[in-house]
C-alpha cells in the first residue's frame, strides 16, 4: 500500500505506460525534474552571467570558454528550454481548442525549442572548443 | 469557438471570480513562464553573438544597454525571480503541504513580495543600475555595455 502510494501512477497505468493524454505521467514528472535542476542551475547562470557582461566582448569569452562554465551553460539552457517547451504545451492545449491550430502551434513550440538549443550548443561549443 | 450548444449550466468563468492571493499567483507563475519563453531568446542570442565575434557582439550588446533594453531586462530578471520562487511553492505544494488555503495564500503574497525584493536585489547588489554598486562588482569601470 505504502509503496503504491510512493508512485504517482496506478497499477494499470503503470502496466500500459499510459493515461488518457497517451503519455501516463511523464510530462508531469519531466516537468518537475528540470524545476529542480533549474533551481540550482538559474542562480548560478544569472550571477555568473552578470560577471561575464560586465567585461564585455572579452568577458563573454572568456566566461563561455571556461570548461567548467560551458558544460553548466549548455546544463541551464538545456534544463530551461526542456522544462520550457513543456509548460508552453500545457498553455497551448489549454487555451487552444481548434485541434488544427493547436496541432501546428504544438509543433511550432518543439521546433523552436530546438532550435534555440541547436544555436545555444553551437555557439557554446565553438567557443568553448575553438 | 464562441458556438457553446450545451444548454446544461456553466461553472464560473474567470471574470466572475473574485480575485483572490492564490489565484493571482497562478495566473503570475504562468504569466512569467511565458515572460521567461521569450526572455531565453536574448540569452541564446546574447551567447550566439558571442561565438559569431565582435561584430554581432557589439550591436547587440549596444542595444541592451539602451533604456528599453535595460527595463525588458529587469522585466526578465523580475519574471525569472517569480516564477523561480513560486515554482519552489509550487514543489512544495506538489508534496503535499502548504495546501490550505490560508497559508497558501499568505505563501502565495510572500512569494510576490520576496520576487520583486530579489530581482531588485539582484540588480543593486551587482552593480546594473548606474551608479549604485554597493559590492563594487564593477570595479572601476564605468557601467555600459560598450567596451
Amino acid at each position: 500500500m505504502s509503496k503504491q502510494q510512493a508512485s504517482m501512477r496506478t497499477p494499470l497505468g503503470k502496466v500500459r505506460g499510459l493515461g488518457s493524454a497517451k503519455h501516463g505521467a511523464g510530462h508531469f514528472i519531466t516537468q518537475r525534474v528540470s524545476a529542480v535542476a533549474l533551481i540550482f542551475l538559474v542562480p548560478w547562470f544569472l550571477i555568473s552571467l552578470i560577471g561575464a557582461v560586465r567585461g564585455g566582448y572579452d568577458g563573454a569569452l572568456a566566461w563561455v570558454s571556461d570548461p567548467i562554465n560551458a558544460v553548466l551553460i549548455l546544463l541551464t539552457v538545456g534544463a530551461a528550454l526542456y522544462h520550457m517547451r513543456l509548460g508552453m504545451q500545457v498553455v497551448i492545449e489549454d487555451y487552444i481548442a481548434r485541434h488544427s491550430t493547436k496541432a501546428v502551434l504544438l509543433i511550432l513550440n518543439t521546433f523552436i525549442c530546438v532550435v534555440l538549443f541547436a544555436a545555444a550548443a553551437y555557439a557554446v561549443l565553438k567557443i568553448a572548443i575553438a | 469557438m464562441s458556438s457553446w450548444t450545451d444548454k446544461r449550466p456553466m461553472s464560473p468563468h474567470v471574470s466572475i471570480w473574485k480575485w483572490h492571493m492564490t489565484m493571482a499567483s497562478s495566473i503570475l507563475h504562468r504569466i512569467t513562464g511565458v515572460g521567461n519563453y521569450i526572455g531565453i531568446f536574448i540569452v541564446v542570442a546574447w551567447l550566439f553573438a558571442t561565438a559569431a565575434g565582435p561584430d554581432y557582439y557589439e550591436p547587440l550588446a549596444g542595444l541592451i544597454g539602451t533604456i528599453w533594453g535595460q527595463l525588458i531586462l529587469f522585466g526578465f530578471t523580475l519574471s525569472i525571480s517569480y516564477h523561480l520562487l513560486n515554482g519552489i511553492r509550487h514543489l512544495v505544494m506538489d508534496a503535499g503541504k502548504a495546501l490550505n488555503p490560508k497559508f497558501g495564500s499568505f505563501l502565495s503574497g510572500l512569494v510576490l513580495v520576496l520576487a520583486v525584493a530579489l530581482a531588485v536585489g539582484v540588480w543593486l547588489l551587482s552593480g546594473i543600475v548606474p551608479g549604485i554598486d554597493p559590492l563594487n562588482m564593477t570595479g572601476s569601470a564605468p557601467m555600459g555595455a560598450a567596451q
